[in-house]
């Protein structure tokens, strides 16, 4: 929780550096043209096709319009194995109880709809002792542990 | 004539709108026509009662009857289960679900 | 069986307290219902016609004597004494109260169980073969695998908000128990070459759309089966519709998308997935294979059993089954009695059930999909006294697999999905060829009611369906012939126009009669049906 800044009443950023200074573009603009370094992906953009441009990001949102619609966890974990290290930041209808799922899919950074409190984020974020399965973080599964 | 009904955020229990109050009892629901859905929005913001609906239903000897089959289930109780229902010793009810 | 070590408990333990956290801020208003649902589903909290429904895991259907008393005393603490066995091998409890679901959670943890993913748009609890470990057919015990991937998909952070719920059943033998090709995912355990892998049969189901799932891979190793399962449902999760909820099933994917080209996808990104190290260590699939051993089988048990009681012997011949061990069989208790409420229990029942596992099956029970139980690993020279037990309890129903033994969803009288009831229908069916004596006569004869579209009673796949349905506000039943779940997979036809309830019990009466004419030397009702065709029936049910 040491990295942990509130930019503002919203922002939550898991980083050290500056946020970018600019707004994000859509997929589609960001493939067109432009010297843009951020781009917001909908749900139904195809994450694969920014790979090619990675270097030149620096901010990756990926829009959730309703917290049921689970598209933006496979967008985040796509990106973040084919080796993007630049922000990914989860925006809009992003609630409390999804953000543990989110950092291991590899969001670092979330912009939400509605405020989160400081102690329900944390609550939330040291609830789980152990995962299961690999994802995106670091975080070493059971079963690894369970075999040394 | 309309009737407001929902359950209980706590225990999910059916309950009736009576006019000011929750009751277990659909023979208490009073006609909320004209005000359903400010009612409504009222008594779910104070939580005393978990999304609730306006439903239709009929005087049958002068007490409100749901006039669909899935809402007098939802006041009666299973009607397989007679002994867990409201009424457990009428043996009459199965006919005024049904 | 499974047993959880510190890392499992652990993960249960703090899936209790965020549940209990999130019920609280739910009741303090924090939560809309709206927010507020998806989380108590993943926790298997409904709000059902009467009260809240809390839906326990059972994975894979197995159980010990130890958590079935916990689930006796959960009824009888927290519910009014008693709870139903589903058709997804699990149970659920009718009345329960929102401020203590998370004390039942807690309690259930205790004992290693927990109601984690039992609904909501995320992996389901896996199903399997409710004799796996007994049967004489298998080719392995199909739980390890289902284990294994009870555990990677258990919080996965990736496939929390699916499309729709995703359902996956694992077997390992050629009889299937399972109805595991109507499933999203049905694995079978094969072996090729004297190596074991996976055949993957993927977008299978029931509801609105039934859909029989193709085979789109023949074989997966063991060591890439957690590596293909997960590229099976990212391309699902991607791709997947989200416009309609009816139509967000996989099945509907794998169809409008065409097998092949789902295949190709699939393919890819497993190819792809393989550089991610995702697959657990090949040590843990031995690890969790250690729990399933055999449990102390006596070399020489006796494998005579006096049949002088006739009852007793009817018993056996319909509700045994043969074990993989000389001297054994697997039983059933049926939940089935005549005129009872399919795959309800009382406290008392799930005791007795509990304590006869302890003392005659090795300490193990299985929930089957038919909502019975089954006692694994009885001696047969303990089936009489086991049998008297179970008939002193009104538990020794002999009917097994017969015109009795019908599966229904909890209908209108529970749920509040449904369009008519089920449970009804049920009873007056069981008590009209129980009276009639031709329930023997007809061997045989799967018959499953849902209560609505959903199809939770399986109706597709009954020899003969009921599906309810409401025709102007009043409850109207649709009759369906020729569905199977078994490796004879099949789906059922609607006859058609419906019946009412008096009706309907007729209707199914006259399709029985339609058989019993034309049937010939050891054809079950579906094999008459198939050959014979819908239109006797049609003619003997419309004139």
């Amino acid at each position: 929780m040491a990295d942990l800044s509130f930019e503002n009443d919203r922002l939550i950023r898991y980083r050290e550096d500056d946020p970018v200074d600019h707004g994000a573009v859509t997929v589609d603009s960001f493939l067109d043209q432009s010297s843009a370094s951020a781009v917001r992906v909908e749900p139904g953009d195809d994450a694969r096709e920014l790979i090619p441009h990675l270097e030149r990001l620096a901010l990756v949102e990926v829009n959730f319009p309703s917290f049921g619609d689970g598209r933006g966890y496979s967008s985040a974990r796509l990106l973040r194995e084919a080796g993007y290290e630049g922000e990914l930041r989860a925006v809009g209808d992003v609630l409390v109880d999804q953000v543990a799922y989110m950092r291991r899919c590899g969001f670092d950074a979330f912009d939400p709809d509605a405020p989160i409190e400081e102690s329900d984020l944390e609550a939330a974020l040291s609830r789980w002792p152990e995962v299961y399965q690999s994802a995106a973080d670091p975080t070493t599964p059971i079963w690894n542990k369970r075999h040394g | 004539m309309r009737i407001l009904t929902g359950n209980d955020l706590k225990s999910g229990a059916v309950t009736w709108w009576t006019g000011s109050d929750w009751s277990l009892h659909v023979e208490d629901a009073v006609d909320v026509s004209g005000c359903e859905d400010e009612t409504a929005r009222r008594e779910e913001a104070s939580r005393r009662v978990n999304v609730p609906y306006a439903i239709d239903a009929e005087l049958h000897d002068g007490k409100p009857r749901p006039a669909h089959i899935k809402d007098r289930v939802r006041a009666l109780g299973p009607t397989v289960r007679p002994d867990l229902t409201l009424k457990p010793a009428d043996p009459d009810i199965g006919n005024w679900v049904i | 069986m499974y047993l959880y070590d510190q890392y499992d408990q652990a993960m249960v333990d703090a899936r209790v307290e965020e549940f209990r956290d999130q019920a609280r801020r739910r009741l303090e208003g924090k939560l809309t219902e709206a927010q507020f649902t998806p989380l108590r589903l993943k926790n298997g909290l409904y709000l059902q016609l009467h009260a809240y429904m809390l839906r326990v895991a059972v994975p894979y259907g197995t159980l010990n004597s130890r958590q079935m008393h916990a689930l006796a005393d959960i009824a009888d603490k927290y519910d009014r004494g008693y709870g139903h066995f589903t058709t997804r091998q699990n149970i659920q409890y009718n009345w329960i109260k929102l401020e203590e679901a998370a004390d039942i959670l807690a309690d259930l943890a205790k004992v290693e169980m927990h109601a984690i993913q039992t609904s909501g748009n995320c992996i389901r609890n896996i199903s399997s073969d409710h004799f796996a470990g007994a049967a004489k057919d298998e080719l392995v015990d199909p739980r390890p695998y289902a284990e294994l991937l009870r555990q990677w998909s258990s919080f996965h952070p990736e496939f929390n908000a699916l499309p729709r719920k995703f359902k996956i059943a694992v077997i390992a033998s050629d009889t299937d128990r399972a109805a595991m090709r109507l499933h999203d995912i049905g694995i079978h355990i094969v072996e090729h070459g004297g190596e074991l892998g996976a055949a993957f049969y993927v977008g299978g189901g029931m509801g609105r759309t039934p859909m029989i799932a193709p085979c789109i891979k023949e074989f997966v190793p063991l060591y890439q089966l957690v590596t293909y399962t997960e590229a099976c449902l990212r391309v699902y999760n991607r791709e997947g519709r989200r416009d309609n909820k009816y139509k967000a099933r996989i099945k509907i994917l794998v169809h409008e998308m065409g097998a092949e080209a789902y295949t190709k996808a699939v393919d890819a990104e497993f190819e792809h997935m393989l550089g991610q190290g995702i697959e657990p260590p090949f040590a843990e699939l031995e690890r969790i294979r250690t729990f399933f051993q055999d449990p102390p089988f006596e070399e020489d048990a006796n494998g005579e059993i006096d049949r002088s009681d006739p009852d007793f012997a009817l018993w056996v011949d319909r509700n045994t089954v043969s074990h993989k061990t000389e001297g054994y069989a697997s039983a059933v208790i049926s939940l089935k009695p005549v005129g009872g409420i399919p795959g309800d229990a009382t406290s008392d029942q799930m005791r007795l059930m509990a304590d006869l596992a302890k003392a005659y099956s090795f300490d193990e029970l299985r929930v089957m999909h038919t909502q019975n139980i089954v006692l694994p690993h009885v001696r047969k020279a303990d089936l009489h006294t086991l049998w008297t037990a179970l008939e002193e309890a009104g538990l020794g129903s002999p009917n097994l697999d017969t015109v009795e033994d019908i599966i229904a969803c909890p209908g209108l009288d529970y749920c509040s999905l449904a369009n008519a009831r089920s449970i009804p229908v049920a009873q007056k069916i069981s008590e009209r060829f129980s009276a009639s004596g031709k329930t023997e006569a007809l061997g045989q004869l799967k018959l499953k009611i849902s209560g609505c579209i959903n199809a939770c009673g399986h109706h597709h796949a009954g020899h003969i369906g009921i599906l309810g349905v409401d025709r102007k506000g009043v409850e109207n039943y649709q009759l369906l012939l020729g569905g199977s779940e078994a490796e004879d997979v099949s789906l059922a036809k609607i006859t058609g126009p419906g019946f009412d309830e008096a009706g309907i019990v007729d209707a199914v009466e006259t399709a029985a009669d339609v058989y019993l004419r034309e049937r010939e030397d050891g054809e079950r009702f579906l094999d008459t049906y198939r050959r014979i065709g819908m239109n006797p029936f049609k003619e003997a049910l419309y004139g």
